[in-house]
Formats: structure tokens, sequence, C-alpha cells
């Protein structure tokens, strides 16, 4: 897509729209400018917070095209550093399931109303993200697409199920609504390709969609230059793949 | 992954942020993501005033071994101050008031 000679341009903002129980949050919006149509992705930030990695991938989204959103789930629990404000979450938890999912169907119908939409809409996420996209995937109607990048704790144990998580992910497979695409590392503690190897089994038995990448010598998020799990040609490799994906169920 | 192994308790002492000095009421600690130290998973201690808002928080992010260095050698000064009878009550040690 890109090509020196072509205008481009990108918008990206912080703004407000109404979440679970129509509560209002924020949320950073990047699109390309243009009437559009475009089609866009919803961007489910990881357990460290809504921090500036989080930032760089929505308008990595916007650069490839979409309307790259990203709500900020931990706004309940009050504002500071990325950092302050995710560890008070995690002390608390982690943020209740339902509360994610509905913050997500909030910026879904955001997306959706917009006139600069097409309507197609994927939904992106990495860590506990990628559980969120997951879930999202297959509770909250409306997907075209679904991204979980080695997300954790789809596969549950009962000893693991919280008050904030009640169910497993996995029992949810029935009912996904879209296309998957996971990517994960080889070396991940979790998910371990033995929990990869079972969401599979559950994906296949229910004639679901899916495509996954299980990549050799990465861990878990190996896409974050900024961390020692760091893996540059995997990483590469993985987000080509994944705007193919979108590309191919969000045109 | 993301553990969600957390424990909550309740502290009294102060703690020095980037702010200056404040009251610590909570200690949260986890085994998970740090955010800093290059481990995928650390011993992660938050002391925080929760009244205060998250930016009334020192965090320390250890390694098992440092983590478990450090409870060792906590309780080792303890026992020392104790036997030395140095260990001084406080508010939280001599129960609600009037008992």
């Amino acid at each position: 897509m890109d090509d020196t000679g072509r205008y481009e341009g990108m918008l990206a903002e912080t703004i407000v729209l109404p979440g679970h129980r129509g509560e209002l949050i924020n949320a950073y919006f990047a699109r390309p400018l243009g009437p559009g149509p475009f089609p866009a992705v919803i961007l489910i930030h990881h357990m460290p917070g809504w921090d500036a990695w989080y930032r760089e991938a929505t308008r990595k989204f916007a650069h490839h095209g979409y309307l790259a959103l990203s709500p900020n789930l931990y706004f309940r629990a009050g504002h500071g550093s990325p950092e302050d404000v995710a560890a008070k979450v995690r002390a608390a938890g982690g943020v209740p399931d339902d509360q994610v999912l509905g913050d997500v169907a909030g910026a879904l119908s955001y997306l959706k109303a917009l006139p600069l939409s097409s309507g197609k809409v994927g939904v992106f996420g990495t860590c506990s993200g990628g559980r969120h996209a997951f879930l999202a995937a297959c509770r909250v109607p409306g997907f075209a697409a679904a991204v979980d990048c080695w997300g954790g704790r789809v596969v549950m144990t009962p000893a693991e199920l919280t008050p904030n998580q009640p169910v497993a992910p996995i029992d949810y497979t029935a009912d996904l609504s879209c296309p998957l695409l996971g990517i994960f590392g080889a070396e991940d503690q979790n998910p371990t390709p033995a929990h990869v190897a079972r969401l599979e089994e559950e994906l296949k038995r229910h004639g679901k969609r899916y495509e996954f990448h299980m990549y050799p010598d990465a861990g878990h998020g190996f896409f974050y230059y900024d961390r020692p799990n760091y893996r540059q040609a995997q990483a590469v490799d993985g987000w080509k793949k994944l705007f193919a994906f979108l590309a191919a169920h969000l045109a | 992954m993301c553990t969600m192994i957390v424990t909550r308790v309740g502290i009294e002492g102060t703690g020095k942020g980037p702010q200056g000095w404040f009251t610590l009421r909570e200690a949260n600690v986890s085994y998970d993501h740090p955010f800093e130290a290059p481990f995928e998973h650390a011993l992660n201690i938050d002391f925080v005033n929760e009244s205060l808002g998250p930016g009334a928080r020192v965090a320390v992010e250890l390694s098992v071994e440092a983590a478990r260095t450090l409870v060792e050698a906590i309780n080792a000064v303890l026992a020392r101050a104790e036997a030395g009878g140095y260990l001084e009550p406080t508010a939280s040690s001599q129960g609600p008031a009037g008992a």
C-alpha cells in the first residue's frame, strides 16, 4: 500500500464513547484522512495497560487503511501514568470480562455508525487483549474477523476462574462468529503449544474458520520491540500475516 | 501470560514517590508481567495509598531469587530487632482504641 507518490494523512486523537452500560470511557482513535469507506479494527490493549505501544499499534492499523479504535478498558480505575493505572487494575485481579465486552460492544457501535465506516470491523488484541479479542468474537455479534495474539488463559482450569473471569473463553467456541487468526510463540508459558492445540481442537470440533501460526524461538509478546522477548524476524512475519488476514476478511 | 496472581494487604508506613513522601495504606503483591524488569514474570510489589489515586505508588519488580532473598532479609532483621528488644508497638499492633 505504500507509494511514495501518493498523498496520505492520518488523524489520531483521544475521543469519548459509551462503553459498558452506556458509561462513558475514553479511547484512542486513529484513521486515514479521506472520505472512506474504510474497514475498521478495534484494538484491545494488554494487561500492562493502555500504553504507548497500543497508541503506536493503533496508528499502525490506520497507516494500513483502517479506522483503528483502542478503548481504554482501565478508564474506571482513574487516571495517571499507564503503568500506575495498570498496577491498580492488576491489584484488583484485572477488569471483569463482562465489562470489557460491554466496552468493546460500545466501540463496535461507535465505529459502525461512522459515515466513514465500510461496516466491516475486526477485533485485535495481545496478551490479555488476545484473550478478550477471542471472547469478543464469541460473545459480541458483528465482527468480521478476529486476531488473537498469544492470548493466555483462553484455556483455564476451574481453579483459575475468578469473579472477574468466571468462564474460560474456550467454552464459548461454539459461538465464535467470524474467522480467527491466532499468532503464538512456541516457547510461551501461557498459552503453551498444548493450550493452543486444545483451542484448535475445539475450533475444529465446531467447524470454525481459523488460521494459526506458531512461531519457533519466540515466547510471549514477541511483537513488543521494547521488551527482551522481541523477535524481529517472527514479528515482521507475524505483522504480514496479520494484515493479509484482515485484508482478506475486511475488504 | 497474565497470571492474575495477586494478594493485597493493608500496611502501615510511608513511601517516597515522584511527589515525595506519602502515607502507605496497602501493598499489592503479584507474580505477573512486570512493566520494566527484563523478565516475562516478576514478583511485583506496589506500595500504594489508593485513596490518593493511581500515582501514589512505589513499585518494585523483583526476580524470584531476589524476592526470596528479600523476604529472608526482612525476617532476619526483624528477628534481630526483636531479640534486642527494639520492636516498637504501632497503632495497628495495639488493636482498636480503648481495647
